[in-house]
């Protein structure tokens, strides 16, 4: 893994989300109330909604085209067919971290 | 041979080693235990209860001088030790020297001061020993004492002198209590008991100086300027390991005194124990882990194998009546399931965490019978696979009971307001139902509870059933959404009559089965909370849909449109021209006239928005809210200024009408025409409220709709002067937001409420009229304002968090 710092968790809105660009499109970045980080696709399945503008509640985010809803966890549309990847983040010492090595290792594929 | 073992800090780890150790091995030691306090080994952290009254300091001494004397301990309490010499193997006491063998550092923490100005005022105080709680005794009824910090230690403070009748404020920076041991839920639930011992909280407060006369704290001043006058400040804002004497005499240290896994420093004879060191990058501040090190301490200085290792560890606060705990790990990582039971009834609030089948955290507030079994789980990791569905209730749970969705109801209190038109509360309807009022229509007839609006018949319904029982059966109503078991109406009510001013509150106090509901219900409360309590509240953006939040509407391709406001339907040639230069800059793909008398800017990039808004300002552009559940436009036609058959200056009236409502947020849109005759040009007949102007005056319609929907508007009422329609106009729009469910658009709540119920109120009580007119105004003293021009300050927002394409290319 290659722990990539994007900045202090506080530049992301608590229970919303900012955008990552990357060089296979962009990854949306989420905190929960909480304090959790998520990092998933920034593109919904059904029509391409970008998810980082949806409302977040508890550990889902509701897509702010047609409302399907995704569990930030997995990446599962819930009663749907369909899943975003996901990314590993995390929060430390008050940074957030993104595995840059995953996000470069789907390009390779 | 006995061995020389000096100790530095008599506190509760050395004190609890020095037991072990004369257990152990009586003879082995020749103890010389130093410390600053002028006393021995007593239990800090009953401190709190002495404070309370509830113990005497005699009460919590472990060690009293009999004890060391039996144990051969050499005293030298009130003497603080100045310096080691490690290549001399000597401490230096204030008065003088002592040799060692072995050492060990038990000199605790240290209280954090904030660098205030004015933090050496005389009053101004930590709470950490027997002198700073003596200091808190001494004050009593008349006196006011300000505690900052709202963690264990300060609110332990606070409710310690409350209990003596002090009168107590916390300032606590954050947003809820305790933060790092509790989630928002239980900390709004600690405040609630909290303030109801009559301690006043402030939260999110920035304490800027401290203010003195004579030498002697007199305030604390905020951030916002608000002064809190007092007698004794008190700052419990955290602890640092006291690490200075083993700094100055070259030990490792980092933010503690670092130690290996047998409490030894990178001297071999040293070894330290306490808040005082650092273990594998941890530092400690609660009793449980420093017995395990003092045990180990004490093994490892007689030879024996052993070693130090972190556990888990639960909190809870020493307050009487605030029944809380917290344990494990409740915030940070992925794949984790919640598990939230709420009882608003008995103010209970539950928690779990579990991942992978573990429970690896808990939160409780109101009933912690269970937390011990719950912390035994968390501790062993053993898979609750089997009984996930039962969990929350506990070991004693035998299946069968759930969670009764009356209960919020249940919980009220007899005074609480159940119908707002009638005046009527609780106690009053379940008297009547006691009576012999066996349903809805009895009860209506005996008390007029809901027979008015009807909006609560919900809740009178549930009282009928918490009142019955099983021989009332409550006609199925629609909950707003699963997280809760109440209608939109019902909340609306509640939030109401029980003055709830936060969403924690909502969730707490109507039972919500969510920790921060979903997107159908927040957005919801976020209104009903806004329109309630417009000055307490503050709006949430991250409750609202993105159109709302990104003050744009969202396309299918995710980019924005940009509609600027034309008051009216007015506009001037430096409007076109600067709508024109943005649309060039910016390029704008498309330009479009709308339906709504305004031009609209479509497909604007997110990123751009704020530069597009501040460009637009600057012409004198704002927003138009063409997103926003609010006044959209208002219409109008030329009227008496071009137009042969107008009667009155229709476009100059609905340029007031908008100025007036502009920025005000409602259950759902709101759009408005105001025609100059009963030819109609600006289509009043069918808007949310439409004038048509005539030469008597001004008739005012209401409830028309044309969107999936088409209808008649109904006539208000008819009016001689322009002054009056926008009075109507306006107390109407206020009834509106009042009492209409979220995204009801007015006519479909008019068509709930009768069109009788709402002219009694704005055309014929002139009392109700006047407070709805002047409760809209208070409101709009808040949102009446561009939106555009505030997000335009924060651009930042709206970019990317970072550009990782540009890492990879490197
Ligand atoms: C821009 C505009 C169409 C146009 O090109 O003229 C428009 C565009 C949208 N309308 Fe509209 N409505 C527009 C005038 C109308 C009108 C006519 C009017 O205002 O005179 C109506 C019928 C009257 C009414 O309000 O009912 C209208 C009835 C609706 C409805 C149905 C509302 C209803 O209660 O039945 C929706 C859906 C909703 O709001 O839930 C809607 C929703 C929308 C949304 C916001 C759809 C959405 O959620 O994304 C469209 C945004 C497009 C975009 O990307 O910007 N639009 N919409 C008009 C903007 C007027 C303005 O200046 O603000
Ligand atoms: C009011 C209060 C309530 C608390 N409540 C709880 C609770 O409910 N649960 C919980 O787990 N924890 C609680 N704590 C925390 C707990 O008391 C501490 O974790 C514990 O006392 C730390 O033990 P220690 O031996 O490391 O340090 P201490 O008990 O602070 O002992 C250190 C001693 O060293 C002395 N000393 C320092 N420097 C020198 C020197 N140079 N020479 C000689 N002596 C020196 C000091 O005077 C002090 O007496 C509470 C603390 C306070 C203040
Ligand atoms: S009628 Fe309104 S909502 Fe429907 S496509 Fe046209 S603009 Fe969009
Ligand atoms: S694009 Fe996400 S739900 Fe339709």
């Amino acid at each position: 893994m290659s722990w990539i710092d994007l900045g202090p968790v506080t530049d992301i809105p608590v229970r919303g989300a900012r955008t990552l660009k990357t060089a296979l499109g962009c990854v949306a970045v989420f905190r929960t109330a909480e304090d959790e980080v998520f990092a998933l696709t920034d593109r919904c399945p059904h029509k391409g909604g970008p998810l980082s503008e949806g409302i977040v509640h508890g550990q889902s985010v509701t897509c702010p085209l047609h409302n399907w809803v995704f569990d930030l966890n997995t990446g599962v549309a819930k009663g749907e067919d369909a899943t975003v990847e996901t990314f590993a983040v995390r929060v430390e010492a008050g940074r957030v971290l993104i595995d840059a090595s995953r996000l470069a290792g789907r390009s390779a594929a | 041979m006995t061995e020389k073992l000096v100790i530095i800090g008599a506190g509760m780890a050395s004190g609890r080693m020095i037991e072990h150790l004369v257990e152990a091995a009586p003879d082995a030691f020749d103890i010389t235990l130093f410390n600053a306090e002028p006393r021995g080994n007593y239990n800090r952290i009953m401190l709190s209860p002495v404070l309370a009254g509830d113990k005497t300091y005699r009460e919590i001494v472990t060690h009293d001088e009999d004890w060391y004397a039996q144990h051969g301990v050499t005293c030298r309490f009130g003497e603080p030790v100045v310096a080691i010499d490690r290549d001399m193997k000597v401490v230096e006491g204030a008065h003088g020297h002592v040799p060692y063998d072995k050492l060990v550092v038990a000199t605790g923490s240290i209280p954090f001061m904030i660098p205030l100005p004015g933090r050496d005022l005389e009053g101004v105080i930590a709470y950490r020993d027997l002198e700073d709680t003596q200091r808190m005794m001494s004050m009593g009824a008349g006196n006011r004492v300000v505690v900052i910090g709202g963690g264990l230690l300060g609110l332990e403070a606070a409710a310690g002198m409350a209990a003596r009748g002090v009168d107590v404020t916390v300032v606590h920076i954050m947003g809820h209590l305790m933060e790092r041991q509790l989630d928002e839920a239980a900390g709004y639930l600690l405040k609630k008991s909290l303030e109801a011992k009559g301690i006043t909280v402030k939260l999110q407060a920035n304490s800027k100086e401290i203010l003195g006369q004579d030498g002697h704290v007199r305030a604390l001043l905020l951030d916002d300027g608000t002064e809190l006058p007092c007698d004794l400040l008190v700052m419990a804002v955290g602890i640092r390991p006291n690490v200075a004497l083993a700094q100055e005499a070259g030990l490792a240290v980092g933010k503690g005194i670092h130690v290996d896994d047998q409490m030894i420093t990178s001297d071999a004879d040293v070894m330290a124990v306490g808040e005082c060191v650092e273990h594998q990058g941890a530092l400690f501040g609660l009793v449980a882990p420093l017995y395990d090190q003092a045990k180990v301490a004490a093994q490892t200085l007689l030879g024996q194998e052993t070693a130090f290792r972190q556990k888990t560890l639960s909190t809870k606060l020493k307050v009487t009546g605030c029944d809380l705990f917290s344990a494990g790990d409740f915030a940070d990582g992925e794949t984790r399931e919640d598990i939230v039971f709420r009882d608003p009834a008995r103010g209970v609030y539950k928690r779990l965490v579990i991942e992978d089948d573990r429970l690896i955290g808990a939160v409780m507030y109101g009933d912690t019978a269970d937390s011990n079994w719950f912390f035994g789980l968390i501790q062993s990791g053993e898979s609750i696979d089997e009984m996930r569905d039962t969990l929350i209730f506990g070991p004693a749970f035998q299946g069968g009971s759930s969670v009764d969705p009356l209960s919020a109801v249940a919980a009220l209190p007899p005074e609480a307001e159940i119908c707002g038109c009638n005046g009527i509360c609780k106690s009053t309807i379940t008297e009547a139902i006691e009576g012999g009022a066996g349903d809805l229509a009895a009860v209506r007839a005996t008390t007029k509870a809901s027979a008015s609006c009807g909006t609560c018949t919900g809740l009178v319904e549930q009282l009928l059933q918490v009142t019955l029982g099983d021989a009332f059966r409550v006609p199925a109503a629609q909950p707003i959404c699963g997280c809760c078991d109440l209608t939109h109406e019902d909340v609306r009510r509640l939030i109401k009559s029980q003055a709830l001013k936060s969403q924690e509150a909502v969730w707490q106090e109507l039972g919500w089965k969510t920790r921060n509901g979903c997107h159908v219900c927040r957005p919801a409360v976020n209104f009903y909370l806004l329109a309630d309590w417009p000055l307490e509240y503050q709006d949430d953006p991250q409750s609202r849909f993105v159109n709302e939040r990104k003050h744009a509407n969202i396309q299918k391709d995710g980019t924005f449109s940009v509609v600027p406001r034309m008051w009216g339907g007015i506009t001037n040639p430096t409007e076109l021209r600067a709508i024109a230069d943005a649309a060039d800059k910016y390029n704008v793909p498309t330009v479009k006239v709308t339906g709504g008398q305004r031009i609209d800017l479509l497909g604007v990039k997110g990123e751009d928005l704020p530069y597009i808004w501040a460009d637009l300002n600057k012409a004198g552009l704002v927003s138009g809210h063409a997103y926003s559940k609010g006044l959209r436009t208002v219409k109008t036609c030329v009227g008496t200024d071009h137009c042969r058959f107008g009667t009155q200056d229709s476009t100059g009236l609905g340029i007031k009408l908008e100025q007036v409502l502009w920025g005000s947020w409602t259950p759902h849109k709101v759009k408005l025409a105001v025609s100059g005759c009963p030819r109609n040009c600006a289509e009043a007949t069918c808007k949310d409220v439409g004038i048509i102007c005539v030469d008597s005056g001004y008739q005012v319609g209401v409830a028309g709709a044309a969107g999936m929907d088409v209808k008649q508007t109904e006539r208000l009422a008819d009016v001689p002067t322009e002054e009056e329609a926008i009075d109507l106009t306006v107390a109407f729009i206020q009834l509106y937001r009042e009492n209409a469910k979220y995204l009801d658009r007015p006519y479909k709540w008019v068509a709930k409420v009768g069109l009788d119920w709402v002219k009694a109120r704005v055309v014929d009580d002139l009392e109700e009229r006047a407070r709805l007119i002047a409760a809209f105004e208070l409101s709009q003293s808040i949102y009446r304002k561009d939106p555009w021009a505030e997000h335009a300050k924060e651009a930042d927002r709206y970019q990317t968090l970072a550009d990782l394409t540009l890492e990879a290319a490197e």
